[in-house]
């Protein structure tokens, strides 16, 4: 009887135990949310999102420059790795039994896991050591390795879900293969394959370590792609380490800019989930 | 012989729509096959653009170069010992505190919480995942590193200041200070895998456990953990692996000195630290190699350390994406 009430006990120990863990593991995420906004949010005005930084200790200015920075970088890393990653999806997809989409899938998931500093590395040896100048390129090549292999794991996926009679279907009705599957099969998995895409760019905008010595930075707006730029999270870190009291606070407001777009970018995607769900009923 | 006329093959093929249909087929299968071919050619390019740039410090140093500790840019002398030793000990000491805390969790969620709880908490977390790691290091300059530096630090020195892991001076950046932030940023995946591979133990080893009349913690110990034993050290091993790349995060709080300290309160380095705040600074071509070495060696631990996790991970949950999500 005694041993029960014992066991009992210690069950319930364990039970408490573990909402305490699940207490302590939210409180970071509910402390840096609250950080950010309040040091953050006070610095937020037009001029922050429409200005150019002001001279080093003089008060106001903004960051529209990083924040065109960003957009270009991040929108050409789409361009270059977007069509790679979901080609290669598809092909991984639709060829299953190919040797190439073993090796392929299989250094995919390398890649993911390559630290990014080591891909910022491999962006500067490729581009930057070739030309002798940094330039925004080279960073978007980094973000466009880094966005491929999980815009490929992602669509890879999506086109799994689909139900092998859809294909059937169509390829019964006369279609040839190419249209069966953009038409028929990619079609039905665009939502999911945005996702995938809208989660690839929400984690890519936010990267800082391979654009240290790609992109470099810039306190100017630049709109040439073969020139160091200025980038969000590039900003957040300069001005974070940087020793004026002034940019302390620009980096709190640059910072909370950058988490409101990854999350939006994040919520984007589970939305575009919702939407399949809906359509197919 | 018959001189009948044998109808001539005929020159124009009748299936010319079939036909025109597989040249589309062939156009489409070689562009995927293109952009399939294109991710191993692109990290083949890496792995020689990596070899290549670090062959100047390979040749000068070999395999000392991991054993030295010395440092010098002014006398290009390098050797990586305190950054290696600095990655292992600040992703190490992430694990310690992460683990117990994102098991705990994974647990509780799958096992032990109320159906409306789940999903809520498990999304919550998990938009730690989200946090760009420059964030968390301008929130552990100006937030974390201050309050550990007044009272945490103080506090661990006073009670276990016997152990040489908590003597000496306290700086606010130091190697603890990393371990920290790297823990709360491994956590949401260690959790997240964590509760996939918990949720792929089929729920007869529970309900064994509990007909046997064991409390629901202790089925939880002898059914349920031994089954998904090897995803969870898989999910463990993920998060190390993300652990050793962290950069920015790690830059900011570490302190960025090559040194080899006992203490947990001193400043140390990483590799990927020393590669983010020195390269773009280096001039000679010997310390730009040798931080190419470093970045070689780094990717190397990390395919290693990631290949074995996914193998892990997939004795439990066969085929799961849940590992290469998170990888």
């Amino acid at each position: 009887m005694n041993r029960r009430i014992l066991r009992r006990a210690v069950s319930n120990l364990m039970v408490g135990l573990m909402i305490g863990a699940v207490i302590v593991a939210m409180l970071p995420l509910f402390f840096i949310l609250l950080n950010l906004i309040l040091k953050g949010a006070g610095s937020l005005s037009l001029d922050f999102f429409t200005k150019m930084p002001a001279p080093a200790g003089e008060t106001g200015g903004g960051v529209a420059h990083a924040l065109v920075g960003t957009l270009l970088i991040v929108g050409m890393s789409c361009l270059i790795g977007l069509p790679i990653g979901i080609g290669a999806g598809i092909y991984c997809a639709e060829y299953p039994n190919s040797r190439l989409t073993w090796v392929t899938r299989f250094v995919a998931d390398v890649m993911n896991g390559t630290p990014s500093i080591v891909v910022g590395v491999f962006a500067w040896a490729w581009i930057v050591a070739q030309q002798k100048h940094f330039s925004a390129l080279a960073g978007s090549v980094a973000l466009a390795l880094l966005m491929i292999p999980m815009v490929l794991r992602t669509t890879e996926e999506m086109i799994k879900l689909v139900p092998n009679s859809l294909r059937e279907a169509a390829l019964a009705l006369g279609y040839p293969r190419w249209r069966t599957s953009l038409t028929v099969v990619v079609r039905a998995t665009l939502p999911g394959i945005m996702t995938g895409g809208l989660l690839a760019v929400a984690r890519i905008a936010g990267e800082t370590a391979p654009l240290l010595f790609t992109a470099l930075g810039s306190q100017y707006m630049s709109f040439n792609i073969d020139q160091p730029m200025a980038a969000l999270p590039l900003t957040v870190f300069t001005y974070a380490t940087g020793p004026y009291e002034e940019w302390h606070r620009y980096a709190w407001a640059a910072a909370l800019v950058l988490i409101m777009v990854v999350f939006l970018l994040s919520l984007g995607a589970r939305l575009a989930v919702r939407r399949r769900f809906t359509l197919n009923g | 012989m018959t001189a009948s006329t044998e109808t001539a093959p005929p020159t124009v093929a009748p299936t010319t729509s079939l036909e025109r249909a597989n040249h589309g087929d062939r156009v489409f299968k070689a562009l995927l096959t293109v952009a399939a071919l294109a991710v191993p050619t692109l990290l083949a390019f890496l792995v020689f653009e990596l070899w290549d740039g670090a062959r100047l410090a390979i040749g000068q140093y070999g395999f000392g170069f991991v054993t030295s500790s010395v440092w010098d840019p002014v006398a290009e002398k390098f050797g990586a010992l305190p950054l290696i030793f600095g990655t292992l000990a600040s992703s190490l000491l992430a694990l310690v505190i992460a683990v117990p805390l994102s098991l705990g969790v994974a647990i509780y969620l799958t096992e032990f919480a109320p159906k409306a709880v789940r999903q809520p908490v498990a999304f919550f977390i998990g938009l730690l995942a989200a946090i760009p790691s420059v964030v968390y290091g301008l929130w552990g300059i100006f937030v974390l590193i201050p309050l550990l530096r007044t009272t945490v630090f103080p506090f661990l020195r006073d009670t276990l200041g016997f152990l040489p892991l908590f003597q000496g001076p306290i700086y606010g950046p130091s190697m603890l200070s990393a371990g920290i932030i790297l823990a709360i940023m491994v956590m949401p995946y260690i959790m997240s895998v964590g509760r996939e591979v918990l949720l792929a133990v089929p729920n007869t080893q529970r309900e064994a456990a509990l007909a046997l009349g064991a409390t629901r913690w202790e089925a939880v110990t002898t059914a349920v953990l031994p089954y998904a034993r090897s995803g969870i050290i898989g999910a463990i091993i993920l998060g190390l692996g993300r652990a050793l790349g962290e950069t920015m995060a790690v830059t900011m709080l570490i302190g960025n000195r090559h040194e080899i300290a006992a203490s947990l309160f001193a400043p140390g380095y990483t590799m990927a630290a020393a590669i983010a705040n020195e390269f773009s600074e280096a001039v000679g071509d010997l310390h730009l190699s040798a931080l190419a070495y470093v970045a070689f060696l780094l990717f190397l631990v990390t395919v290693v350390v990631n290949a074995g996790a996914r193998l892990l991970i997939w004795r439990v949950a066969r085929g799961s994406a849940a590992g290469s999500s998170a990888l």
